[in-house]
């Protein structure tokens, strides 16, 4: 009798070390795993380099060594076509400046990545799933707006729906709640964690605020991650 | 439309101020020398057409290009003037059909040309209205002049007093308007046209006044010698011309020392017009023939040289504001570079950034290039138009 062979782990990092070009900082992580459906928050203060490795993750950078996999996809060695093909398919991105395009209404910023990459075909079940996703988050009435007219938590969760829009296998999501008021936050953090669970996404945010770590399946010091050192459950 | 042409059309309509202005400058600097060479070529077209079709025209010694201005579009002062009997020589030379023509008079602005009617088959002017002078004292006017000044045929005209405090100079003549002319789209729109008798009796060449010996002028005479009657100031002198009073107008002196300000000869065909302008070419010679065309011809040619430097210097503007335009592109760029970065995290193709991007200049481009043909297209179907309203008011 064989033994069950444990799922391959969504995001796998091993002896990454990234430099910044001309620069001074630097990024060691001997070894992160996150697990499929894994809800992780990568906690440490402003500047530490959290931002980095969320790049890292989805091959907007890359290493200068180590080995980075990331939903099956061995993220350094694809080229730049093939990691752009591979981020707008397999990866969600929320910011923490939400950067919707103020001249688009909420729907068409939704719709971006569909539009932005010739992998994707925007057809009407796309346009369902992005209204259906509207409607979850609790924005199907400003569809037509424009983003300029939507408060902040509002913008942040047009940010949630255009990260989720293409079933994504990961979400990467930098300080989401950074910018919004404790009412807010709680509010997107709930519709981000409900929407991730629903599309059995892997989540994995970066924060600084230890308010909303309570709220995810195990939490990450970004020191000691650099350590090689334990999560923090 | 794909994505990127879709998002780059969105952030133009969502910036339309800035997008007119673009498209407006570009277009505008596109259209303006390619307009102005369209409208000077037709400018020149219609005024050398004037030109080409006077093949001669006699005057006094001196600028050729008075007396064509003068003679031909009533513009610029008279020439010095000519006798009638440079009139006569033409004629007498059988090379030629002469056409005088007597300018300096106006009438509430407009040229008066005193002339003859083979001046209206020359130019092929046709009435609208009424029809040619048949009798002293009377005009045709030009549409335009009919237009500015809403006359129509039967109404007078007064021709414009010369010297308003000379008790002695010459008195306005009212004139009866006879006919109107079609729309010639030329300087005959807004000229006045009398006989060449009519303007000399405007000049105080000739005059009527009542009859001396009737009983009723008795006041008038100052002294009798036979038949030698002098008349003193108390004298009824007429200023207008009726079938009443028509035959007591009356020519002092010789008439072929009458002026006029040049003749138009036309001539029977290419010799003969040679052999015309031989005969004036002595070196005593007071009177030169000069083919309008070529005179016209020089002008031109110092006005296209002007235009070119215009056209020059608008393209030098051009290169500036495309240049500007660059500049502006350039800047939206910088300032729209999180944007880029946002696409690029998202994972946007470099493609379709670059197509996103590049569009916009394109339609920018194309909409300033769209704009500039239409304005080009209207230019060269209502120019012409344009310059004949221009003309005719």
């Amino acid at each position: 009798m064989s033994a069950a062979v444990a799922p391959e782990p969504t995001i796998q990092i091993q002896e990454l070390r990234f430099r910044y070009r001309g620069g001074e900082f630097a990024l060691s992580i001997p070894e992160l795993r996150v697990e499929p459906r894994e809800r992780v928050a990568v906690i440490g203060p402003s500047g530490s380099g959290k931002t980095t490795l969320l790049h890292l993750v989805a091959g907007i950078a890359l290493p200068d060594a180590g080995r980075i996999r990331t939903a099956g996809a061995d993220v350094e060695s694809l080229d730049d076509g093939a990691r752009r093909a591979f981020r707008v398919r397999r990866v969600g991105l929320v910011f923490q400046e939400f950067e919707l395009l103020d001249y688009l209404s909420v729907l068409e910023n939704v719709l971006i990545p569909y539009r932005m990459h010739p992998a994707l075909r925007l057809d009407g079940e796309v346009r369902e799933r992005a209204h259906d996703l509207a409607a979850q988050v609790g924005i199907a009435d400003k569809l037509s707006r424009l983003p300029g007219a939507l408060s902040h938590g509002e913008r942040q969760r047009v940010a949630v729906c255009r990260a989720l829009v293409t079933h994504p296998d990961v979400v990467l999501a930098d300080e989401p709640t950074g910018n919004l008021d404790p009412a807010n936050r709680d509010r997107v953090l709930d519709i981000l964690l409900d929407c991730v669970s629903k599309t059995q996404a892997t989540l994995l945010t970066v924060t600084h605020d230890r308010s909303v770590l309570a709220r995810f399946d195990r939490v990450l010091d970004f020191a000691a991650l650099q350590a090689g050192g334990p999560s923090t459950p | 439309m794909s994505g990127p042409l879709y998002l780059a059309w969105r952030y133009l309509a969502r910036h339309p101020i800035k997008t007119a202005i673009l498209v407006a400058s570009i277009a505008l600097i596109a259209f303006l020398p390619a307009g102005l060479d369209s409208l000077v070529d037709q400018s020149a077209a219609r005024l050398t057409a004037r030109a080409d079709s006077t093949p001669l025209l006699v005057g006094a010694k001196g600028s050729a290009l008075d007396l064509v201005l003068s003679g031909l579009y009533f513009e610029s002062d008279p020439p010095t003037p000519v006798s009638w009997s440079a009139l006569e020589r033409v004629a007498e030379s059988g090379l030629a059909e002469p056409i005088p023509l007597h300018l300096g008079f106006r009438a509430r602005g407009h040229p008066i040309v005193g002339t003859s009617l083979e001046y209206f088959d020359f130019r092929g002017l046709s009435v609208a209205a009424g029809r040619l002078m048949a009798m002293l004292g009377e005009c045709v006017v030009g549409a335009g002049v009919a237009r500015e000044l809403g006359v129509s045929t039967g109404d007078s005209l007064l021709s414009s007093p010369e010297s308003v405090f000379d008790l002695a100079g010459v008195y306005p003549l009212r004139m009866r308007v006879a006919g109107i002319l079609a729309p010639s789209y030329g300087p005959d729109d807004r000229a006045v046209f009398v006989d060449v008798k009519t303007a000399w009796v405007i000049a105080g060449l000739g005059h009527g006044h009542q009859d001396l010996r009737s009983p009723e002028a008795e006041a008038a005479v100052l002294s009798r010698e036979g038949e030698r009657v002098v008349a003193n100031a108390a004298v009824v002198e007429y200023n207008e011309i009726t079938e009443q009073n028509a035959a007591s107008f009356h020519f002092h002196g010789d008439r072929s020392g009458h002026p006029l300000s040049a003749v138009i000869a036309v001539p029977r065909d290419e010799k003969a017009r040679v052999l015309l302008m031989g005969r004036f070419e002595g070196g005593d010679e007071t009177v030169q023939v000069v083919r309008p065309a070529g005179v016209m011809d020089e002008l031109l040619d110092t006005v296209l040289t002007v235009r070119s430097y215009v056209v020059a210097a608008m393209r030098s503007v051009a290169v500036a504001t495309l240049a500007t335009a660059a500049l502006v592109f350039m800047l939206s760029l910088r300032l729209r570079q999180r944007e880029v970065e946002t696409l690029v995290k998202i994972g946007a193709a470099r493609g379709s950034i670059a197509v996103l991007l590049a569009s916009e200049v394109v339609f920018v481009l194309a909409a300033a290039a769209l704009v500039a043909s239409v304005l080009t297209l209207a230019v060269r179907h209502f120019g012409d138009a344009a310059i004949r309203a221009l003309l005719l008011t």
